[in-house]
């Protein structure tokens, strides 16, 4: 083995917020990656101190692009405090509004932040980069100047039942603040129907019950096989990920968490082939790379209190583990836990995912919101509750949990004398960009980097862009 | 524009973000943001978000515009400047570049013909820099209140305008088009801003002009829960009536705003907005008269003239105060005959 080389890349963009990953190269791959949050924020830091439903107003602000998953996981934490039920148009809309979210996120990523690097020069030799410019391009690119619009005019939805977003106040413990009146379905159902035809249009060139029906590997090769490369940009990604080896780059740990979404997809650990319950007891956030002080502790105990000298950290993000275990969260890991055949499909071929398989698992959700969507618009009942009222107890403990787009997303809130004595926020990207733990074992990405290739003249390699950004990172809220 | 004109060329970087100013602009125009500003001729050198340059690719744009060899006609800086820890900037570090964010917006700022903060965060501070401000947030040219901020009170930029803040968290887009779009097309002049860096285009209009809950207002019939029709100002927080911005008379995402999605206005286009004296869903009040008065109300008229609307409020506007739907529609009656 020759000798290491040391690559630091950065600014990493088309991921959301600040990320540097530093890479050691050998032999033309990492051999070892460090993957670094490069901005504290203090949020955890700021919410304390507060009355407990202040946070319906800070913790979106954490982030812009998964600002309604913040705002659910707080909310679900002060119902937690409360004990209250939201009623059942309440449950409707707000799955309604962080389905839109994560359906709207799923596309960003796919035209905005992954499929641009597909365009890149490197590329220009293979057959398929005519098309890759034409339809993936970051500047003028075909897909993201239909579904750009598709995505605004989509987010409608948000206008209508959020009153806007990204940071509204409309999710409260209780349900949501905006009542839908039947004029309102009607057109929740039009909004609806034009993005199905945008997303049936360009991305899939098919049905989207086709896409959620496809359930093997075989199925997706023949879908894949059954018009021109051209023809939906599903495919074209699906010839271009063939040719590129996507399916055997950026294995991941192969333990994959879902705390379940909108009753829609279950919750569990999946781990070798085996299903078992997710216990978010068993969270733990080791802190020993970090700049940050104290030892390891679950959340309820967790602190957040910055030491930018300590010596050997190399991140503002924690190491959060599961009963002691690296795990991946996203799409991925919810539609292999849900168990469908597809991602289970996928996942059997290679235990630890890949970059085909995240954005396959991604685009095969969207294809499965929007439907369940437009059945949750259907069963809101224009007339009665959208809102219960809680009575916050001035002290007690929650968690509140949510799968945002990028994964499994947990608020612990501690409450004493009316006011937030505890904030811990584990995020997705926590999970899948933390830095190693003091058992010196590197996290979900970390491990995922090893082995990719790095060319010979490559200073922001581009086998790495892949990897990082098949994972959808949210930096913003990784470090909060 | 852009057959006739050179590209207008902005640089937009993020500093102490959550990428939502960013995110709010890409459904500008239900075009997108991009597209949006296509049409007066501007030009992304580079954005975090939107651009295919990564790593050293990105990094030679930023030096090619701190060094002068791009010309830049424009420096959007969407969140906060941290100074922080012990004034190093530390907490952001530019990845890949080695220097601290404030260093950057430090050697870029001169070199921009116009500087733009976008959000509330880059233009006084916003969100990072509540309560204890744990990372020493800066806005550019304002801290809270306060001028100053992290380029300096008497900083201007070769146009002659100071930093110009399109506040608001998240701006509407429309803001940050046509902020972008009027320094485009070369006529912005420094009374298009107001005392605090504002475009008056927004800044001149309250929230609460054009406000649906208009009646219930008007006749202080009050919600008292969240998901109630009626006032939000009395009882759950609402500012519209103190807070810049022409929140209600365009509309977010299609059709919404803050008041119509049942919830209070909280004064994000204002410094200071995230630390209130109080819970932000409830209004601070003295004597069961809110503090907060609609700007420019004299506090003895605003309570005379809500104990006679209080009196005179019809029963259908106090029943659909406190339902989340219409209980009574208004009457119908035929119209008189002269």
């Amino acid at each position: 083995m020759t000798k290491p080389t040391r690559l630091i890349v950065g600014p990493f963009n088309r991921v959301e917020g600040d990320l540097e990953v530093t890479l050691e190269v050998a032999d033309g791959a990492v051999a070892e990656a460090r993957v670094n949050a490069p901005l504290y924020r203090g949020f955890e830091q700021i919410l304390l101190g507060r009355p407990a439903a202040d946070s319906l107003v800070i913790a979106p602000r954490i982030c812009g692009i998964c600002s309604v998953s913040q705002s659910v996981a707080a909310s679900r934490a002060l119902a937690g405090l409360s004990g209250i039920q939201t009623p059942p148009n309440g449950r409707l809309a707000t799955d309604l509004i962080l389905a839109a979210e994560n359906a709207a996120d799923h596309l960003t990523h796919f035209m905005l932040f992954f499929a641009p690097d597909l365009a890149r020069d490197c590329y220009a030799s293979r057959p398929w980069h005519a098309a890759a410019r034409r339809r993936f391009s970051a500047r003028d690119g075909e897909c993201a100047r239909a579904l750009l619009p598709a995505r605004a005019r989509f987010l409608h939805l948000m206008g209508l039942l959020a009153g806007k977003w990204p940071h509204s106040l409309a999710l409260q413990p209780g349900g949501v603040t905006k009542a839908v009146d039947p004029a309102e379905r009607v057109r929740l159902l039009a909004i609806l129907a034009e993005f199905r035809e945008a997303l049936e249009t360009h991305l899939f060139a098919d049905r989207l019950e086709a896409i959620s029906a496809l359930d093997s590997i075989e199925a997706l090769e023949s879908w894949t096989n059954a018009a021109p490369a051209e023809k939906g940009d599903f495919r074209l990604f699906l010839h271009i990920a063939r040719d590129l080896g996507f399916a055997d780059l950026g294995a991941g740990p192969g333990r994959f968490v879902s705390s379940g979404s909108f009753g829609l997809f279950g919750p569990g650990v999946w781990k070798a082939g085996t299903l078992s319950d997710f216990d978010p007891a068993l969270v733990l956030e080791d802190t020993a790379f970090a700049w940050m002080e104290g030892e390891a502790a679950a959340p309820f105990a967790g602190r957040t209190i910055p030491a930018p000298d300590k010596p050997d950290a190399y991140s503002w993000c924690k190491a959060p583990r599961l009963d002691g275990a690296v795990i991946e969260v996203g799409a991925l890991a919810r539609q292999v836990v849900d168990g469908h055949p597809l991602a289970r499909a996928l996942i059997s071929h290679r235990p630890g995912g890949s970059v085909l398989d995240r954005v396959v698992a991604r685009l095969l959700e969207l294809a499965r919101l929007i439907p369940a969507m437009e059945e949750w618009v259907r069963a809101l009942s224009p007339g009665e509750a959208f809102c219960a009222y809680p009575v916050t107890p001035e002290a007690g403990a929650a968690l509140g949990l949510v799968e945002a787009a990028r994964g499994t997303l947990g608020h612990w809130l501690t409450l004493n004398s009316d006011r937030i004595s505890g904030y811990q926020i584990v995020a997705p990207t926590t999970w899948n960009f933390s830095p190693r733990d003091s058992k010196g074992i590197p996290g979900a990405l970390e491990q995922a980097l090893v082995g990719t290739p790095v060319g010979p003249e490559e200073t922001t390699p581009v086998a790495v862009q892949h990897v990082v950004r098949s994972f959808d990172p949210c930096m913003v809220c990784t470090v909060h | 524009m852009a057959e006739t004109h050179p590209s207008f060329n902005v640089l937009w970087l993020q500093a102490a973000s959550c990428g939502g100013c960013t995110m709010s602009a890409l459904a500008a125009d239900d075009v997108g943001m991009v597209r949006a500003l296509e049409r007066f001729g501007i030009r992304l050198l580079w954005h975090p978000s939107l651009s295919e340059e990564s790593g050293a690719e990105a990094l030679a744009i930023l030096d090619d515009c701190a060094a002068g060899r791009v010309r830049l006609d424009c420096l959007c800086i969407e969140g906060s400047v941290l100074m922080g820890p012990g004034g190093s900037g530390r907490f952001q570090m530019l990845s890949g570049s080695g220097r601290s964010m404030k260093d950057w917006i430090a050697a870029l700022a001169p070199r921009a013909d116009h500087v733009v903060a976008v959000g509330s965060c880059a233009a006084f501070g916003g969100v990072p820099a509540a309560d204890s401000n744990p990372t020493d947030a800066l806005g550019l040219q304002f801290s809270g209140w306060a001028p100053g901020g992290a380029l300096g009170k008497g900083f201007r930029s070769p146009s002659g305008l100071p930093v110009i803040n399109i506040a608001g968290c998240a701006p509407h887009p429309g803001w940050v088009v046509e902020t972008l779009a009027g320094l485009a097309l070369g006529d912005f002049t420094p009374d298009r801003l107001d005392a605090l860096g504002r475009p008056r285009a927004f800044a001149d209009h309250l929230a609460h002009h054009g406000c649906g809950r208009n009646e219930f207002y008007e006749f202080k019939a009050s919600a008292a829960r969240p998901s109630d029709r009626g006032c939000l100002m009395e009882n759950l927080g609402c500012r519209a009536t103190q807070a810049p911005g022409d929140c209600n008379i365009r509309r977010w995402n299609g059709y919404g705003s803050c008041t119509d999605g049942g919830y209070a206005c909280i004064n994000c286009t204002s410094p200071a907005f995230e630390t209130p004296s109080g819970p932000f869903q409830e209004t601070a009040k003295v004597a069961g008269i809110p503090v907060g008065l609609p700007v420019d109300m004299p506090k003895a008229w605003f309570v005379a003239l809500a104990a006679l609307s209080k009196s005179a409020t019809p029963q259908r506007v106090r029943a659909n105060a406190h339902s989340d739907h219409v209980i009574i529609p208004p009457a119908r009656r035929p119209p008189k005959q002269p």
